[in-house]
């Protein structure tokens, strides 16, 4: 009558050894994990890959501005006769710096914003949700653009604004994630032990919701990386700090388009381009590789529940 | 000696009635008007249909439904409407093992800390050490041997037979005084329900526990409960020893129950009694004695007149206007 029926799905391997093999085997995942290494690596190692120092005073001759490139300069000069690689490889230091940190300000604030309105429910929940909603509909753009502006432009205050900007979409889903685990039967056992709201929401929770916030700090940090360049050509970038953003802003506004110094131009947009498309595949990847770990999960739910309808 | 006292114990679920004029509350009678007791050291048989309110009765004994009224005593003290540290010292007390064993334990949790994790919340157990000696200790005393097998896995490398060995192993390591056990094997193959009805047997005899022990199936409580209580709708209609039960029933929802039971010996198979009729809802409870639409023996009165619970002989209670009247015996 309620027989077991086991699932035909070989068992998810567990650990980060099962969740290695399983990454391993998927080309989006590695090429966007390889992409990302890559600018981490030159980021880290900025010094020793530049050619020349981008802070470095230097004599500029009128054959320097917009110089194409050559041997020496191999992506050309910019309007103030420096190096574009060695702009470049710094630059990517700041895109870096400010799509993780950023990232990690939203995903804290999404994640507890939606774990708590999810749990405990009710009034609270209505409040957040509220809350959240506003968020969403005030555009992220010109809200960053005024207090931005209203504020220094320092990559602090950068970070700090991009941060409390991008939150919104993580509340939402770490909430429904939420409301989908504490009905889960195994939540109403950890009561039953004795378990408080915090040990719940530690042990039981958080762990179920952990899959998917890893796949979304990916996605946000690419969202952050983004904002930061939109930022920084708009103007709006810390005028002590070189970022790929700032080299578009400087591009635009200095007449390399009428100088024909594509060079200048295209660099920093590839690089901007590079980052965003590591992370992007990068976090579809992950969610292939975790999802199907997570539904098996709830495979390991499902002949039960197939017995339920039998057997009740 | 009692260790768990109910009293005329209800819980009323509020649901809406979706009219298109207006929003009606209604409430759902899960449990309405159920008085026992639980003594110390038996196992108590909770038989019913599903939908019953076993599992509701089950979850407000351990306040994770708060009753709507009446009264409910440990030992002697009055736990009805505890909160903060009493429940949670009564948690430590009364376990529960629930019906399903694929979905009460956290799948990214390792056995050994889902039976440790009771001990994490009391803080008991002492060193490291210490918890994972007696944890090694439940799961063995749970029938999970060699304990050390089973301790880094995690439950979805598991059966459900020793999944549900581990809930109980998980309920063991508090050493509570009552076990209640929620349809623990209705979800498993037929062939290990047995295995954990001897376990829990077992556990009646080593250590003392009661249980109460919720089941829809009257079958798989015969050979080894010492009382029987049948629910119907929300409401105990019949509670008397094992034997009583199996062999004079007086109720005759009670009588319909064991008429459609297999029966070894075919010589003494009954009458099958088939009910008429589905189980009316438990929003709108049928007037007077709620078993009467459905009732074999039905008299006008039973229309009108809920039934009151009335010891029909020694330590046997029923609630029924008919039971016992001679016409009515066979
Ligand atoms: N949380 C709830 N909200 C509303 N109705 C509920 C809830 N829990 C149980 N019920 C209702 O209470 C009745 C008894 O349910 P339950 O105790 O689960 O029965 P059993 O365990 O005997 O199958 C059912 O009609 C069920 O629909
Ligand atoms: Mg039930």
């Amino acid at each position: 009558m309620s027989a077991v029926i086991t699932s035909k799905a070989p068992p998810p391997a567990t650990g980060f050894l099962g969740f290695w093999h399983t990454f391993r085997r998927n080309k989006m995942a590695v090429v966007g994990l390889f992409m990302l290494v890559m600018a981490i690596l030159t980021a880290l190692f900025a010094p020793q890959l530049a050619p020349y120092d981008p802070k470095a005073i230097t004599r500029v001759t009128i054959e320097d501005i917009y110089a194409r490139p050559s041997a020496a300069h191999w992506l050309g000069k910019d309007d103030a006769g420096r190096d574009v690689l060695s702009s470049f490889i710094y630059g990517s230091r700041v895109s870096l710096i400010v799509g993780f940190f950023a990232s990690m300000i939203s995903i804290f604030i999404g994640g507890v914003i939606g774990i708590v309105a999810g749990f405990y429910g009710g009034r609270v929940e209505n409040l957040l949700m509220r809350f959240t909603d506003v968020m969403l509909v005030i555009p992220d753009l010109p809200l960053t653009v005024v207090i931005v502006a209203l504020t220094k432009p320092s990559l602090f205050n950068i970070i700090f604004v991009i941060g409390i900007v991008g939150w919104t979409g993580t509340a939402r889903l770490v909430r429904s994630q939420t409301l989908a685990v504490k009905e889960r039967k195994f939540v109403l056992r950890a009561r039953a032990i004795g378990a408080g709201n915090l040990h719940i929401i530690r042990y039981h929770i958080l762990p179920l919701v952990l899959p998917l916030l890893v796949v979304n700090t990916v996605l946000i940090i690419s969202l952050a990386i983004l904002n930061e360049s939109t930022l920084s050509f708009l103007g709006l970038s810390d005028p002590t700090t070189l970022s790929w953003g700032q080299m578009l802003n400087f591009a635009f506004t200095r007449g390399a388009m009428s100088a024909g110094a594509w060079w200048v131009l295209v660099t920093p947009g590839l690089g901007i381009v590079w980052l965003v498309l590591g992370c992007t595949l990068l976090g579809q990847g992950l969610e292939q590789v975790l999802n199907p770990r997570l539904e098996a999960h709830h495979l390991a739910a499902g002949p039960g529940m197939v017995a339920r309808r039998l057997g009740d | 000696m009692s260790i768990i006292q109910v009293q005329n114990l209800r819980k009323l679920f509020p649901t809406q009635k979706a009219s298109l004029w207006q929003k009606e509350e209604q409430f759902v009678h899960a449990i309405d008007g159920v008085t026992f007791e639980l003594r110390q050291g038996e196992v108590l048989a909770l038989v019913g249909e599903s939908g019953c309110g076993k599992s509701t009765l089950a979850l407000t004994l351990m306040g994770l439904e708060r009753a709507t009224s009446g009264h409910i005593f440990f030992k002697g003290q009055e736990v009805t409407q505890g909160r903060g540290r009493d429940l949670k010292q009564l948690r430590r007390q009364i376990q529960m093992v629930f019906q399903d064993p694929y979905e009460s334990l956290n799948p990214t949790m390792r056995i050994a800390d889902i039976v440790a994790e009771p001990l994490m919340v009391h803080g008991l157990g002492g060193s490291k050490a210490a918890r994972m000696e007696r944890v090694v200790q439940a799961l063995e005393d749970a029938g999970l041997k060699p304990a050390g097998s089973f301790l880094h896995r995690y439950p979805h490398e598991l059966s459900g037979g020793q999944r549900q060995r581990v809930v109980i192993a998980g309920a063991l390591v508090l050493e509570p005084t009552v076990l209640l056990a929620d349809e623990p094997v209705s979800m498993l193959d037929v062939s290990i329900r047995a295995e954990i009805l001897n376990l829990l047997a077992d556990l009646r005899q080593s250590r003392g526990i009661s249980i109460l022990f919720i089941t829809h199936d009257l079958g798989t409580v015969a050979y080894f409960a010492d009382r029987i209580a049948v629910m119907y709708l929300g409401r105990i209609v019949e509670l008397g020893e094992t034997a009583q039960i199996l062999q004079r029933p007086q109720h005759p929802y009670t009588k319909a129950l064991l008429s459609v039971m297999p029966v070894p010996n075919p010589r003494l198979r009954r009458e099958r009694i088939i009910l008429q009729g589905e189980t009316p809802n438990p929003i709108q409870l049928p007037t007077g004695c709620r078993f009467h639409p459905r009732c074999p023996i039905v008299q006008p009165h039973c229309a009108q007149v809920d039934p009151e619970w009335r010891e029909i002989l020694p330590a046997h209670q029923v609630a029924c206007h008919e039971a016992g009247r001679r016409d009515n015996n066979e």
